[in-house]
């Protein structure tokens, strides 16, 4: 094949002062700048450029849009390789290179093709009935090698090297199509004022006025446009630019390609989220394939496509063409195909033709048939001839190009996806969008105008509708006209012969006799017939294949179209890449991160972070031990024997003031907090409406009408916007604010035996004596100038303190607290060891907390006593909550030496069958140093007694422990500690 | 993706906002003992096909409860109130529900 062979010597879109490099399976070829990589291929003569999904048959290019089926290719190598990309759609770049897809050894020679012999074997339903059937057996052996067959591109396994974007945009009007009626609605709407954004998927403005002759008056009128608007300063006009997606509230899914993005140094992808006040839908149609036997050989195109690669890309693609058409339209492909030197043979399927097309084909030596369609074609990896059937009996024309129109699908696919159904249209045999939303408009060929001279008039008519819509009025100038020939829609529709290899989805090599057979089975709703046959289910999502193949059922069912349905529509209009809707949201960037004010010095000092929710805790110390289950427990005795320091900075922080903020708290935590004294804290328990416990925390009563509260650190987010719910929609009588000041606190909690020396040390100008700072007790003072607070509260059951000051002083105060703590033997410990000290008191936290479990669950029903009021108080009485056998709060201990208990195991009763649900499960485990055995805490069913024996079975890690149930507080159950 | 119009924030994406439920039970007296009167509000619902009133809270905003009201079977929001203050009907403006053919 000699360069460029196809090429027309002049004409086209192309700048042939460009010549741009680029390989095909690795044979250097040359194209121009201007050219989509199928029209280059076409013009280097190359014709096959593809294996057929199932039966590896030969396939060449067949559109020259995005509604490609056959020409995929794969761009890129390692962790840029990106398959299954439709060639017709690619911008030529210097150095693409681009391979061929689903073909072994090779394109010309492929093994698989072979699959070709054994078709009958794979109809419709194959996979189904090999797979459900009594030959199931044979499919577990078969599916292998039938995965390995069936298939398109390989995608990448490295991670993608190229940086993709994701950008939020807003416009007045969007336009959706950059064709004569999108260019006519952003003329409209620009001139009345409006913010426009254009949205084109082809990197160059015009639509089919692209497939016009070069120097004709579509031409001049697109470049008059053109310039008109891009001297707006408002309109941005966005080429390489798809929407994808349609979305509520009239949002917009758009991706930007650059494939040449390494060139230009872009984001390779960019996936735009446009909020628009208005949208014009102006997406055009796709043309319809026929339907006949070996229609899918290399030179088969539709027949716009072959006008659109002479005079766009001036490439011929074949030189011996016969059209075969049910409509008008693909008459001016044979004109122009003959007017560029090719022999042209005409096939209508009407036996009526008008006068006017007659005399311009006869002028143009154009060889006419009318009633006659073709048959059958001869060729294996390219055409050879057709065999044309018609009144007159059949005749074989030779070609190496066949042109086939079957008439127009207007584009409803992004109007569809909100679930507005296609509406059918019997003048245009085809669907148009249902009826549109508020501020949803359509223009040109989506709503059935398909001349030029339609589009330009009603997409005019909807940019001053859109505009209008965002109350923008400005007058606007007439619209520029375009005359344009007036073309009948299809008058006749093709219905597909189902004999022979006919196919309806080239792409899913669904054929008509698939669809035949579909029928028979049963499967006749639209539905079943896409699962059935996988027809539409490729890349290409059935663009060219769904009304043939709508059209096709509703004959075998004897039904209309209307009754026959359309499937349903779903984003992406094209296939998106992952990246691209990640955009920069990857790796470390994937959620935020919270550090609380001393994460540098956790880092600095061995820690090892774990991610809790979006913060980062420190686990463990990794100089207390070399693993975590070495360092947790020797972190438990330093806070057991001499002092511990341990951020507590995640916790929920609340403000909560006002005349009524005492009232607020007692209603919503399930214990009292009215008679709470100024100067003390309390722990407290919320419940949820529904009686379940919620969370807990501290709350300090700062003054008469100021209270300091805290939560878990999973719940701070929940409890925060519950008390504003509560507030703004239920108590709106109370005068009381609330305010999160979680991340203007840092929190140190100091605890141990030698705790108060080591406060002492570090704060010396505050009384810390147990008078002035009793149990339970608060004061406030100064660090560094910012506030301190320092609240006496116990977690692991040791005397404790926690410490507040002000976030930018968190740092300097916990170095003060390990400085002055060191001689006292003070050390950080992290959240492993403070998770095991609460286990040993037997308190309660997340896992046990879980959604699930009341008061009486968790033993905390003592605390409420007779109240009523709070929130969740009635729903907790539910009888069903009060039942004697439910799972409860227990200790566990292990009784097995050198075994250990494991959270999540499932707890029997001594010689129950171990299956199902059991009696309970561990929630929690640690090691307890000061008992030397592993203990835990479980929900267990009332009816297992204390003392007696269980069975704790982890199938996961093949375990079977027994242990003795016993109270959950192992240690010091008299809180004398708290005072030690 | 809907956009609720917030009225302290203007229109924003619905990911700032945090679903609270249904606005249209009445909360029981925080005293209230009636079991009844609790059930109801806590777990029946009408799930209605059309126009339904319920809470949202613009979380990463305001932080206001609001009312809004939603079609369920197309997402056109019909109104946005806050919820501190007493729902007011709103005239139907251009931005109303009902899907009008248009071209």
């Amino acid at each position: 094949m000699s360069s460029n062979s196809k090429r027309l010597a002049e004409g086209g879109r192309i700048d042939r002062g460009r010549p741009l490099e680029f390989s095909f399976d690795g044979s250097k070829l040359t194209g121009f700048q201007g050219d989509t990589l199928a029209s280059a291929l076409l013009a280097n003569g190359v014709s096959l450029v593809g294996r057929s999904f199932k039966y590896h048959r030969p396939r060449g290019i067949f559109s020259a849009g995005a509604e490609e089926p056959n020409a995929l290719v794969t761009l890129g190598t390692g962790g840029r390789r990106e398959p299954n990309l439709p060639a017709t759609m690619l911008e030529l770049a210097d150095g693409m290179g681009a391979e061929s897809q689903n073909r072994w050894p090779s394109l010309a020679f492929d093994v698989q093709s072979l699959n070709s012999l054994f078709a009958p074997f794979l109809s419709a339903g194959f996979y189904y009935k090999t797979f459900m059937g009594p030959t199931r057996r044979a499919w577990m052996f078969y599916e292998h090698f039938i995965r390995k067959a069936a298939g398109l591109g390989k995608a990448a396994i490295e991670p993608d090297p190229d940086r993709y974007e994701v950008r939020h945009a807003f416009a007045d009007v969007a336009i959706v199509g950059g064709g004569p009626a999108g260019l006519s609605a952003a003329r409209a709407a620009a001139n009345a004022g409006a913010r426009v954004a254009l949205i084109e998927q082809d990197f160059e403005f015009g639509g089919q006025i692209l497939s016009e002759r070069p120097g004709s008056e579509a031409a001049a009128w697109l470049q008059a446009v053109e310039a008109e608007l891009e001297g707006f300063g408002d309109v941005s006009l966005m080429a390489r630019t798809t929407a994808v997606g349609l979305y509520d509230g009239n949002v917009l899914g758009l991706v930007e390609r650059r494939d040449d993005a390494q060139a230009v140094g872009q984001a390779r992808q960019a996936f735009t989220i446009l909020r628009a006040g208005a949208i014009v839908f102006a997406g055009g149609a796709i043309e319809r394939p026929l339907v006949f036997s070996n229609n899918d050989r290399p030179g088969v195109m539709l027949a716009s496509a072959v006008r659109t690669y002479v005079n766009r890309f001036a490439v011929l693609p074949g030189r011996k063409a016969v059209v075969a058409t049910t409509n008008d339209g693909a008459w001016r492909t044979a004109f122009d195909l003959a007017a560029a030197g090719a022999q042209v043979t005409l096939a209508d399927l009407r036996a009526t033709l008008a006068p006017a097309l007659q005399a311009e084909a006869s002028r143009l030596g154009i060889a006419v048939h009318a009633g006659t369609h073709i048959a059958d074609l001869r060729g294996g990896r390219a055409v050879m001839a057709a065999r044309l059937a018609g009144a007159g009996g059949e005749t074989e024309v030779d070609c190496d190009l066949v042109c086939v129109s079957g008439g127009w699908s207007p584009t409803v696919h992004l109007t569809s996806q909100l679930g507005v159904k296609p509406v059918y249209r019997e003048d245009i045999d085809g669907f148009v969008p249902g009826p549109f939303a508020a501020g949803q408009f359509g223009a040109g060929s989506v709503v059935g105008g398909f001349t030029t001279a339609e589009a330009i008039e009603t997409g005019h008519r909807a940019g001053i509708g859109a505009a209008s819509y965002c109350g923008k009025t400005k007058p606007v100038p007439a619209a520029l006209e375009l005359q344009s020939a007036k073309l009948p829609a299809a008058a006749f529709r093709n219905i597909p012969a189902a004999r022979g290899k006919a196919f309806v989805d080239i792409q899913m090599d669904v054929t008509a006799g698939d669809i035949a057979l579909a029928h028979r089975e049963g499967y006749e709703s639209v539905e079943h017939l896409k699962r059935y046959t996988t027809l539409g289910m490729g890349t290409d999502q059935g663009k060219t294949s769904n009304f043939p193949a709508l059209s096709a059922m509703a004959a075998l069912r004897g039904a209309t179209i209307p009754e026959t349905g359309t499937t349903t529509f779903r984003p992406p209009y094209t296939p998106v890449a992952i990246g691209a809707l990640a955009g920069r949201a990857i790796g470390r960037h994937f959620k935020p991160i919270r550090r609380t004010p001393m994460h540098d010095w956790h880092i600095a000092n061995g820690a090892d972070m774990l991610e809790v929710g979006l913060w980062m805790r420190p686990y463990f110390y990794r100089g207390a031990g070399r693993d975590v289950n070495e360092a947790y427990v020797a972190e438990m005795r330093f806070v057991r024997e001499a002092a511990g320091l341990m951020d507590i900075s995640t916790l929920g922080k609340i403000d909560v003031q006002g005349p009524d903020a005492a009232t607020l708290l007692d209603r919503v935590y399930a214990n009292g907090f009215a008679k709470l004294p100024v100067g003390r804290a309390r722990y407290g328990v919320m419940l949820r409406d529904d009686g379940i416990v919620f969370d807990d925390g501290t709350t300090t009563r700062l003054g008469e009408q100021r209270f300091f509260m805290t939560t878990s650190t999973a719940k701070a987010a929940d409890v925060t916007s519950r008390l504003e719910f509560l507030l703004d929609t239920a108590w709106r009588d109370l005068r009381v604010a609330v305010s999160s000041v979680t991340d203007e606190w840092a929190a140190m909690s100091v605890a141990g035996p030698r705790s108060r020396q080591v406060l002492a040390a570090a704060f010396p100008a505050l009384d810390l004596s147990n008078e002035a700072l009793p149990h339970m007790g608060v004061i406030e003072g100064e660090f560094d100038g910012r506030a301190l607070r320092i609240i006496r509260l116990s977690y692991s059951g040791e005397r404790a303190y926690e410490v507040y000051v002000g976030a930018s002083a968190g740092e300097a105060a916990w170095g003060r607290l390990v400085e002055v703590g060191e001689p006292f033997g003070l050390r950080p410990y992290g959240v492993e060891a403070l998770g095991a000290l609460r286990v040993e008191k037997g308190h309660v936290a997340g896992p046990e907390i879980d959604g699930r479990t009341t008061l009486d669950d968790l033993g905390l029903g003592r605390m409420v006593g007779k109240r009523s009021g709070f929130v969740g108080d009635v729903l907790r009485r539910r009888p069903a909550l009060g039942e004697p056998n439910r799972q409860r709060l227990v200790g566990l201990k292990c009784l097995e030496a050198g075994k250990r208990l494991s959270g999540g195991a499932i707890l029997f009763k001594q010689g129950q069958t171990r299956q199902g649900h059991g009696r309970g499960r561990i929630t929690s485990v640690t090691y307890s140093p000061t008992l030397g055995a592993y203990v835990g805490l479980a929900l267990l069913a009332g009816d297992v007694a204390m003392g007696e024996e269980v069975v704790a079975v982890h199938r996961m890690k093949n375990e079977a422990v027994r242990a003795h149930v016993v109270s959950p507080v192992f240690l010091d159950p008299e809180g004398e500690r708290l005072h030690g | 993706m809907l956009r609720i119009d917030c009225p302290c924030c203007g229109p924003r994406d619905h990911d700032e906002f945090r679903y609270g439920g249904d606005a249209s039970v009445t909360r029981p007296a925080h005293d209230d003992s009636d079991f009844e009167a609790w059930y109801r509000y806590v777990f029946v619902r009408k799930n209605p096909a059309g126009a339904h009133r319920e809470h949202w809270q613009h979380v990463l905003g305001c932080r206001q409860w609001l009312i809004v009201e939603r079609d369920t079977r197309n997402h056109a929001i019909a109104s946005v109130a806050l919820a501190r203050k007493p729902p007011t009907k709103q005239p139907p403006t251009n931005k109303s529900p009902a899907r009008k053919p248009s071209r």
